[in-house]
């Protein structure tokens, strides 16, 4: 399980522009820190308050880059949306929208089918 | 009712590039005579494949482009089974695609040229309007 969570976060780091600083455990704190006292969230220290640290807003890489068609041939752009273990990387830690992150899945089996991308673990 | 599909499939690394000719050229055969036609064919070369099929770490890609029916696609994909040299395959349809990103692009030149009409009148409207008020002071 914990390898689960892990695992896509230095993926999701790694192009760092469009996605969060800390991805991988970005959205915790809005289910757990209710309170907002005395939990150190894992976006970043609590400041006086608590709830004060600063997240960037994920914004859908397809949407401001204006990229409209998502294709299986385009591995190098499908590679950032891939975990190291070869899993898609969920929306919320990426912030793609969801008519995006529709195309981007189907294309990456694409994909997956023709041998661009690994099924599991890193492309060998 | 024609289609357009993409066809891409992958040939062992060690196969001759004459060999890879003559296998190209007998599916453009098999598409022709099927009704069908060969749009473009792009040999993408020797990549590495991001896993072990057939034992092959690596393959041949190549690309085709073609129009037709379904029969045509049912056809070629029998011929690419029974082709011992061709270690996958993948039909994609992208008539449905083209058409939606075709419509994109044409919304986004008609967004253009909405936003570079205004600026275009208005600047034709400043240069009458610049000379009477240029006189203004001269005739005063």
């Amino acid at each position: 399980m914990t390898e689960e969570t892990k695992a896509p976060a230095p993926a999701a780091e790694r192009p760092s522009r469009p996605f969060g600083e800390r991805s991988g455990g970005g959205d915790r704190p809005r289910f757990g820190g209710g309170g907002g006292g005395g939990r150190s969230g894992p976006g970043g220290p609590p400041r006086e308050g608590g709830r004060k640290f600063f997240r960037r807003k994920k914004v859908c890489k397809f949407c401001t880059e204006k990229i409209a068609d998502i294709n299986y041939k385009d591995y190098r752009l499908l590679g950032q949306f891939v975990a190291e273990s070869g899993k898609i990387v969920p929306r919320r830690l990426t912030g793609v929208c969801s008519p995006h992150q529709h195309r981007l899945a189907s294309a990456i089996k694409q994909a997956r089918n023709i041998a661009l991308l690994p099924f599991a673990g890193r492309a060998s | 009712m024609n289609r357009i599909y993409e066809l891409m499939f992958i040939v062992r690394p060690d196969m001759a590039d004459d060999d890879l000719d003559k296998l190209v050229a007998n599916l453009e055969t098999t598409v022709t005579s099927a009704a069908g036609t060969v749009k473009s064919v792009d040999r993408m070369g020797k990549r590495r494949l991001a896993y072990a099929v057939r034992k092959f770490r690596e393959g041949i890609y190549v690309l085709m482009t073609i129009e037709g029916a379904g029969t045509v696609i049912h056809e070629l994909e029998r011929r690419l089974r029974v082709t011992e040299q061709v270690i996958k395959f993948l039909t994609v349809r992208v008539d449905e695609e083209l058409k939606r990103l075709d419509k994109i692009k044409k919304l986004r030149d008609a967004k253009k040229k909405v936003s570079a009409m205004p600026a275009a009148p208005a600047a034709v409207e400043e240069a009458p309007a610049a000379p009477p008020a240029a006189e203004t002071p001269a005739t005063a």
